[in-house]
């Protein structure tokens, strides 16, 4: 397998990777994917009492494309609006890291990622739909 | 040149980057088999079935003293060894050629779960012409269990296909036993010992083997060549797969590829040579493989009997980080994995899930292959690596935080897709 450019950077240089304390205020966290499928991705965002992110952070099994498919989706919702980052779409991702068509799911779980932790963000601040 | 140059050439050399741990993948050419081979590309170029003239019979020499030193390596007569193109060639004409060949008196075959895909796939096109395949399970070390096989053998049973050594987990199964309850039977026994020949003793009347399949490129040897044995005694019949000059005693037509068969029976004999010393040196560079990654790093598995294995193959499970990843962090090193993401069907190894490994554990494993020309240092350089990206990817692993703060993985309802 080949990997991009972009991949092989994200993959070893990863942003934003660990957690966030327990006791830290506004988080809202998304876990998708599944272990017996290769790849499980967990990402966290830390939003201001505005709605804004203000920080993001993951951590992901899987190969290097779940991999940079994560480390690439915190730094583009940091500064975004709930909603903003609610539209980033996994084609935007796949593009982006140049993802061959085996690797799609990749960013199809990354785009999951970010509405999971939107939803448990809301859900935790009593915003739920 | 200086002194200085040369030293800096020789440490170069001493470790070749990506370092070779794919083994049984193929083998490089030993370079003394290639000098013996050489000649019969161009000055002794003449063909080993020419009858008439000296560059003929200079070929078929050759040709019958690698045919002599294939034989000599697994106890059996030069004439039972028949050339093929490899591995893959000589599994097919022996599960077809003799289901084929006994087709009106009989009709089962047994194999097993773990077997090379060339195997399972002639077992495959066999059943789509009606024929009837039990594929054995296998026990949680890799190896079969005798009473299951003699249970599986009908009147109906024409032949027993079971490989000597797997080659993603190096184990090797009970052959003698097969053997002796395949001949009280009266059942014919192959062995696709594709990855055994030159890794240890074999000897096809012994352990009452009737057909065995070995490769060229698995010993050391080159690409595009392998050999078929066929019993004689009792006579194995089977039809052929390829027809035409009636080559090879009617079993495989076709001119036969000198230099690879020089090439071939080369290998076998330096194999045969230094068998014992050999799988002395990878035991104990294997040994510490295993040492130097199991005392550095915790949750790491073995795949596969530690005591019934060739010593130049450990299969090993990284729990909590998938392999495909591990394989990108450790890109100096040439090396496989179970991990479905290696593979174009997206399923994890059959071999793996057939040992009741779970499939989350399937995707963490590596195989890594030892050879002949594998060192101490490239050892010592690959346990550094390998612990190195393991403990950075377990770092960065959601998995690895869940288990280290108590959770049970089993106990998260994860959403598949």
């Amino acid at each position: 397998m080949a990997y991009s450019e972009k991949v092989i950077d994200h993959y070893e240089n990863p942003r934003n990777v660990g957690s966030f304390g327990k006791e830290e205020q506004g988080v809202g966290t998304g876990l998708v994917g599944a272990p017996a499928c290769g790849d499980v991705m967990k990402l966290q965002i830390k939003v201001s009492p505005e709605g804004v992110i203000e920080d993001a952070k993951f951590k992901t099994f899987g190969c290097g494309s779940a991999i940079a498919s994560s480390s690439l989706v915190t730094e583009w919702v940091k500064g975004k609006t709930l909603d903003e980052a609610a539209a980033i779409k996994n084609t935007e991702i796949a593009q982006h890291l140049a993802l061959p068509p085996v690797k799609i799911h990749c960013s199809v779980l990354a785009e999951d990622a970010i509405k999971a932790a939107i939803a448990d963000y809301k859900k935790n601040t009593g915003q739920g739909e | 040149m200086t002194a200085v140059t040369k030293t800096n050439n020789s440490e170069q050399h001493s470790l070749h980057h990506p370092i070779y741990l794919d083994y049984q993948a193929t083998t490089p050419c030993d370079p003394r088999v290639v000098e013996a081979m050489l000649p019969y590309f161009t000055e002794k170029f003449g063909n080993p079935h020419s009858r008439n003239h000296a560059y003929g019979w200079e070929a078929e020499a050759a040709v019958e003293k690698a045919r002599e030193q294939v034989a000599a390596i697994i106890g059996a007569d030069p004439k039972e060894v028949i050339f093929t193109s490899g591995a893959t060639e000589s599994n097919n004409l022996a599960l077809k050629g003799v289901a084929h060949f006994y087709r009106e008196k009989k009709d089962h075959i047994i194999t097993v779960v773990t077997e090379h895909k060339c195997v399972l796939d002639s077992c495959r096109h066999l059943e789509q012409e009606g024929f009837k395949v039990t594929y054995l399970p296998v026990k949680q070390n890799g190896l079969i269990d005798l009473d299951e096989l003699r249970a599986a053998i009908t009147d109906r049973t024409v032949l027993v296909s079971v490989m000597a050594v797997n080659n993603e987990i190096g184990v090797i199964q009970p052959l003698a036993e097969i053997g002796k309850l395949c001949r009280e039977k009266g059942v014919f026994f192959h062995t696709d010992a594709a990855q055994a020949v030159g890794k240890m003793p074999l000897d096809v009347n012994a352990m009452n083997i009737d057909l065995m399949s070995i490769s060229g490129h698995k010993l050391y040897g080159p690409k595009g060549i392998g050999a078929l044995y066929v019993r004689r005694r009792p006579r194995v019949r089977l039809t052929a797969l390829i027809t035409g000059g009636g080559q090879e005693r009617g079993m495989r037509s076709g001119t036969l590829a000198t230099p690879l068969c020089v090439g071939l029976g080369e290998a076998c004999a330096i194999a045969q040579a230094e068998m014992g010393a050999e799988t002395e040196r990878l035991r104990m560079l294997r040994d510490r493989m295993l040492k130097g990654i199991t005392d550095r790093l915790p949750e790491v598995y073995l795949n596969g009997d530690l005591e019934q294995r060739v010593p130049g193959n450990l299969n090993i499970s990284f729990a909590f980080v998938e392999g495909e990843g591990l394989m990108m962090g450790i890109k100096d090193l040439a090396v496989s994995s179970g991990s479905a993401c290696t593979s174009a069907s997206l399923e994890p190894s059959y071999v793996l899930r057939a040992l009741g490994v779970d499939i989350e554990m399937a995707h963490t494993s590596l195989r890594l292959g030892l050879g002949r020309f594998t060192t101490e240092a490239e050892i010592d350089y690959a346990v550094d690596h390998i612990v190195e990206a393991v403990s950075r990817l377990r770092e960065m692993s959601p998995l690895w935080e869940m288990a280290q703060a108590g959770i049970d993985l089993k106990s998260i309802e994860w959403a598949e897709h």
